[in-house]
């Protein structure tokens, strides 16, 4: 049985393709067959985040055209076992999507994984949709920031209307909020809004905050998801948003300020 | 530190701002998008068909051939408006 699960948020630049990478990531390192999709058709950067760029040969819209086989597109990780990418077109644009490849496309990756993420393009238009067509979970991941956070709950109005789950009345989509770029401080200065806050105004369950860190620009710089930086905040955040995700109990630590336990842990000479 | 701060009055900060606008804006447009959800997408080509139909026979605005689709119970009502103002009565009646 496998599960799909779409990383999506309305708004652009708020890292929903960090979000995929680290959450794909740390659930391969945790041994779970996966695979993450790039839905961003004309815009593909999944690829450079995992640092696979050089590897495509052929790419997702490939294989809904019989280009290519699935298993001509799909990237095989060289780090971790159990994670492939499957890369978006950089020629095509997001009609290319037509619902019955990406149908096929599904049907064939469920045979062969156990979570497929779906890396859904910024905006409500069709490449939106389609990432969110198939999913049974929604990471909706959120600045605190008042264009994101409006821009989330219009996402999670059409998931509940606008994805498979929804039309043949099954179970709605299972929605977690992430708050990325998150800076403590500036919350308790009253300069941001808070996890609260954010979590009170979508109303869907959190999953977790990911604070606002270094190493994720680092991370996208070598081409390394920053959950194999395991000492960083933001690597040490996502396994705990995937442990949790898996059913773990991990408290949440980066919603306080982590100013003693995190500069003796980074700091010291 | 601001004149404010000197004076002892506290302002409101910028982040209890953003969640009063926020809570208004995304309250106001869930109605909005509930009032749409499940609606079918004929609608408005629906609409713009009758509105063709009726100026056949009386001038009227866009806004004056209203439809929506419901969901009452078990069924859905689809309802239409057409609202007519006196001088589209005596358009009705030259015709």
């Amino acid at each position: 049985m496998s599960t799909v699960i779409v990383v999506t948020s309305g708004k652009g630049g708020v890292g929903k393709t960090t979000t995929s990478a680290a959450f794909a990531t740390a659930l391969a390192l945790r041994g779970h067959s996966t695979v993450v999709v790039d839905f961003d058709v004309g815009l593909r950067n999944l690829d450079l985040i995992m640092g696979c760029e050089r590897r495509v040969v052929y790419d997702f819209i490939n294989v809904i055209n019989e280009e290519g086989n699935l298993n001509q597109a799909l990237i095989k990780d060289k780090r971790v076992e159990n994670l492939y990418i499957l890369p978006a077109s950089q020629t095509r644009d997001k009609s290319a999507l037509t619902q019955v490849g990406v149908t096929r496309v599904m049907e064939a990756l469920k045979e062969r994984f156990e979570y497929i993420v779906c890396d859904s393009p910024a905006g409500i238009e069709h490449g939106a949709q389609m990432a969110m067509y198939f999913a049974d979970v929604a990471l909706i991941v959120t600045n605190p920031e008042v264009s994101s956070v409006r821009d989330s709950d219009r996402i999670i109005g059409m998931l509940a209307s606008k994805t498979l789950r929804a039309e043949q009345s099954l179970d709605p989509v299972k929605e977690h909020l992430i708050i990325s770029r998150y800076v403590p401080g500036r919350v308790n200065k009253g300069d941001m809004l808070s996890a609260d806050d954010v979590q009170d105004i979508l109303a869907i369950p959190l999953l977790g905050v990911v604070p606002e860190s270094d190493a994720v620009l680092k991370a996208s710089n070598e081409g390394v998801p920053v959950t194999f930086q395991e000492d960083s905040d933001a690597g040490q955040a996502y396994h705990d948003i995937t442990a949790r995700f898996v059913g773990e109990d991990r408290p949440q630590r980066f919603i306080q300020e982590q100013k003693g336990f995190f500069s003796r842990l980074f700091h010291h000479p | 530190m601001s004149l404010f701060d000197l004076l002892g009055i506290k302002q409101k900060n910028s982040a209890s701002k953003a969640r009063e606008r926020l809570k208004i804006i995304v309250a106001h447009e869930r109605a909005a998008n509930q009032a749409q959800m499940g609606a079918p997408d004929y609608l408005p080509s629906l609409q713009q068909e009758l509105l063709e139909v009726v100026r056949k026979y009386v001038d009227i605005a866009d806004d004056q051939v209203k439809i929506s689709m419901e969901k009452r119970n078990e069924l859905e009502v689809l309802e239409l408006n057409i609202a007519l103002t006196e001088a589209d009565k005596n358009d009705l009646n030259e015709n």
